[in-house]
């Protein structure tokens, strides 16, 4: 049972924010400002206007924190605060279970420039690193914080899975509760990747779009025109509550992940094949747990990276997991709107459908203006469209060869 | 025979490359612990640690090796070990039925360095197109299910140095959900230039030059710890599904596994500036360690009297030193029980420290007890029975393994005997 | 001027293979790259390498034409020569 929300998204911070984001279609690409990307071939991203001390933490927790810990704290505080959890568990067993693809990673390549004098020392002077250098190269410090906010006491880790970091990170809470390891697990991801090193490892890729005098049409999902990825950041904490725990404390739940699988395609690090086999097997899984059918599914949440090949393959994967029904069924990509965010994105998109779920409004895909013939689903283009949603899909692919999907429910259903 | 069992062993440690290799030296007290090499250390207070001897070539294919930090290509090549002793030829098996949970603890922090300086020195088209696979946590997931075909859930843990075991407890679950195989373990290679300053900054390695006297733990000398690379991986198979393919032999069953937090460490925000990732100081910190094996055992349907040996997560540090001798004696009593720390031989490994399931399996098999190195004057008031010098030979039917990690973590597994196919010594 | 020969090729697609690539030994200039086990991430480490080494820059377009060795030989020789 998901009993707690907090987001931290391009677009605006907390839940209230993000949602009118994506329900109004709004696209948060920019050229970048973080830090100077003139030499770069991708220069636009989908930043988080953040501000830490106006989003209540301490100049302490400023300091210490990479952005990446800094959005995680100001989430799960809102989680914790939506949950009204505090005091009403048992700290033993409470846990984490944080997603993230590249950690502090910002900070770390801060604290790099600062110890090899800008890249020239191969033996850097380790005299200059800051006494907490070393959380920031252990993407682990991610969750201590998160666990410190919650005060948990519970099974604690990072998990990490590239793009579908957050995806997993949220699977493996509901399997710690589903078992009876935890009863209440603090869940989601966070990831900051807007820094010059990740930047240039995506342009070395050749796989964020170079459409620099268009920051808004950046990230066009399902278009015929698509060319590439739009960088973004964030994260989202979800608190993740077994069932008789939640109705006993009278906690508002908001929805309930039915289901969960991963699978891995085996086949490269970056590289998709167009069957999509491997997707369409986590989906059939995910299904299978949630002993939900195709026919039942009424949204999907797309990866939607907006590269020539994932679309497809994308598309292909849900078409053979859902069958016929896949073409009634809507499918957007909020990424459209706030980028792709790494690890943290598959729990920033499992928000996306608890808020679509509460709020019987699908987000629509921005930018989809000229369907690329190929892609020949239902992607709610460019405009949000009202409809009842009780039963969601999303799905989440990523570098590794990772392919994740979690099937949610409306919780009065259940309850029913 | 039911659970979740393990059938084959892979090692790439600092004092020996394949299972054998490894386990004759620390059987023999043969330290990996060395002067640094792989760059220059004199700048460096800290220069000593455990590096692995390793041809790469002989396990791992060039296309594989061009696009992998040491810390993928030290998990690639125990897994292919691995699958080598399981009897086992992945190409052969139905590729959804085959997964991976590794863990992973700083990433590719060699290649990620020399990159960073690419692009600070030159500019960002100096950036190899491999650097965003190669340094990434998950990195060595993703390689290893590529190699081998493995379909099945796929992802890497991190809890700084007490991944290892929480990967294996993950693995595990992912057996019980249904996927019949998944290759589990950790590796890491932290030791990079920026990685060692980084660590350095922490305060807790050893500064001491001669190799015999830096890392002691529970020695009333010790000062630190020493850094290692390394890997070890498990194949784990679900017992049944074991059987079934006529599995040549079994080290044992991961009977007991669970994980604890320890909270901040006052009421208030956590810490000071630094003192996050402080050593954590004395009190407050053990039981929630002597948590983690309880909830092991108990989860192994077995008591505290049962265990034959503790492999410690053994820090180095007087109070961390302190603090898990106290968990243990108050759950077996004063020297209740053999207790020992071959990493002393190698160095911490991070998450590389699942290499303890392994010698904690072989120690099932051999019924020897491997020693602590160098250690020579327990510190007052820890009251264990250390196995010093020496192997102890004995029958273990099921040990306990604990590791931490900085931050908080706290995992423990306990390994069985296995109740057929038992591997013989070889 | 910049010359830019079979052997000069050979090592930088050596280098994108950590100097292990058993295709390499034969006749190889024709063959498509996935057949040489060159994945599309190891073409995309041999134009970065081409762009450090011979302070090229080469477009997404480009590079993705760039399908066997023979079409970077010749795409290299005609950018070099552009540059005179």
């Amino acid at each position: 049972m998901i009993t707690g929300l907090g987001v931290v998204a391009p677009g605006g911070i907390g839940t209230k924010a993000f949602w009118e984001t994506l329900s109004a279609g709004r696209t948060a690409t920019r050229p970048i400002t973080l830090f100077d990307a003139e030499p770069f071939r991708c220069r636009i991203a989908a930043e988080v206007d953040f501000d830490p001390a106006r989003e209540g933490l301490s100049p302490k927790e400023a300091r210490r924190l990479d952005r990446a810990g800094q959005f995680a704290l100001v989430a799960v505080r809102e989680a914790l605060a939506d949950s009204g959890i505090a005091d009403t568990v048992d700290r033993t067993r409470l846990g984490v279970s944080l997603g993230s693809a590249i950690g502090s990673s910002t900070r770390m390549e801060e604290e790099y420039v600062a110890v090899s004098d800008r890249g020239r020392d191969w033996l850097v002077d380790h005299r200059f690193a800051v006494p907490y250098s070393y959380p920031y190269i252990t993407v682990s410090s991610l969750a201590t914080e998160v666990a410190w906010a919650a005060r948990c006491e519970g099974p604690v880790v990072v998990v990490s899975a590239g793009c579908t970091s957050g995806l997993d990170a949220v699977g493996h809470a509901v399997q710690l509760v589903e078992d009876g390891t935890a009863d209440v697990m603090i869940t989601g991801a966070t990831d900051a990747p807007l820094t010059p090193i990740t930047l240039a490892c995506f342009d070395a890729l050749k796989a964020t779009t170079p459409r620099n005098d268009d920051p808004a049409g950046g990230c066009r999902p399902f278009h015929r025109d698509r060319n590439g990825i739009v960088l973004g950041e964030g994260a989202t904490v979800l608190v993740v509550e077994e069932y008789e725990h939640a109705r006993r404390r009278g906690a508002d739940i908001r929805a309930e992940v039915l289901g969960y699988a991963n699978r891995a395609n085996a086949y490269h690090m970056t590289g998709l094949r167009p069957d999509g086999l491997e997707l369409a097997e986590a989906i059939r899984a995910a299904l299978a747990k949630a002993e939900v059918s195709p026919s039942d599914v009424q949204y999907v949440n797309a990866h939607g990276s907006g590269t020539r090949q994932n679309d497809l393959h994308e598309t292909s994967a849900v078409k053979r997991a859902l069958g016929a029904h896949a073409y009634d069924i809507p499918m957007s990509s909020i990424k459209s709107m706030i980028g792709h965010s790494l690890g943290a994105i598959g729990a920033i998109e499992i928000a996306a459908c608890v808020l679509t779920i509460r709020n019987g409004v699908i987000p629509p895909t921005a930018n989809l203006t000229e369907q690329d013939p190929q892609c020949d689903l239902d992607y709610v283009p460019l405009v949000a469209r009202p409809q009842r949603t009780d039963t969601v899909l999303t799905i989440g692919s990523g570098f590794g060869g990772f392919q994740s999907a979690m099937v949610l429910g409306a919780a009065d259903l259940e309850a029913a | 025979m039911t659970g979740a069992v393990v059938t084959g062993l892979g090692v790439a440690s600092p004092n020996g490359v394949g299972t054998e290799e490894y386990w004759r030296a620390t059987l023999e007290g043969r330290s990996g612990i060395r002067p640094i090499r792989l760059f220059d250390a004199a700048p460096y207070p800290v220069r000593l640690a455990g590096e692995v001897d390793f041809d790469a070539e002989a396990y791992i294919p060039g296309k594989f090796r061009a696009q992998t930090d040491q810390m993928t290509q030290l998990a690639m090549a125990a897994t292919v070990m691995a699958f080598a002793d399981a009897g086992l030829d992945p190409a052969g098996m139905p590729a959804f039925e085959m997964g991976v949970t590794v863990a992973n603890s700083s990433g590719g922090i060699m290649f990620g360095q020399r990159e960073l300086q690419q692009l600070w020195s030159q500019g960002p088209t100096y950036v190899s197109a491999y650097m965003s696979v190669a340094w990434f946590y998950a990195s060595t997931a993703g390689q290893l299910s590529i190699r081998h075909g493995m379909k099945g859930p796929a992802l890497v843990l991190a809890s700084e140095q007490a991944g290892g075991l929480d990967a294996v407890g993950h693995a595990r679950r992912q057996i019980r959900c249904g996927t019949p195989l998944m290759v589990t373990g950790g590796s890491d290679a932290s030791l990079a230039p920026v990685g060692l300053a980084f660590q350095i900054a922490t305060g807790m390695l050893s500064t001491r030059r001669d190799p015999s006297r830096a890392y002691l733990p529970f020695d009333r000398d010790a000062n630190g710890y020493l850094p290692g690379n390394g890997g070890a991986i498990l194949v784990l198979e679900d017992a049944d599904a074991a059987e079934a393919r006529g599995v040549p032999g079994v080290y044992g069953e991961i009977a007991g596994y669970a994980a604890t937090f320890d909270p901040p460490l006052d009421d208030g925000e956590p810490g000071p500036d630094t003192a996050a990732y402080d050593p954590p100081r004395g009190s407050g910190r053990s039981p929630r360690l002597r948590r983690a094996a309880e909830l092991a055992l108990a989860d192994a349907g077995v008591a505290p009297g049962d265990i034959d040996v503790v492999f410690a997560d053994a820090w180095g540090l007087p109070a961390l030193d302190w603090e898990e001798a106290r968990a243990i004696t108050e759950l077996f009593g004063p020297r209740g029980v053999p207790v020992t720390a071959p990493k002393t031989m190698t160095g911490r490994l991070y998450a590389g420290a699942a290499l303890d399931l392994v010698t904690a399996l072989l120690s099932i098999r051999d019924g020897v007890i491997p020693p602590t190195l160098n250690v020579t004057e327990p510190a007052p008031g820890t009251d264990l029975d250390l196995v010093l010098r020496e192997p102890r030979r004995r029958t273990v039917r099921h040990a306990l393994v604990l590791a931490r990690g900085l931050g908080g973590f706290n995992s423990a597994i306990v390994v069985s005997a296995p109740t057929t196919h038992a591997r013989s010594s070889t | 001027m910049t010359e830019f020969t079979v052997a000069d090729l050979k090592d930088i697609m050596l280098k994108a293979a950590d100097g292990t690539a058993p295709a390499l030994d034969g006749d190889f200039l024709d063959t498509p790259f996935p057949e040489l086990e060159f994945d599309s991430l190891a073409v995309l480490e041999i134009a970065t390498l081409l762009q450090q080494n011979y302070h090229l820059v080469i477009p997404d377009e480009a590079v993705a034409e760039l399908t066997s060795p023979r079409v970077v030989l010749d795409y290299v020789t005609a950018r070099l020569r552009e540059s005179e």
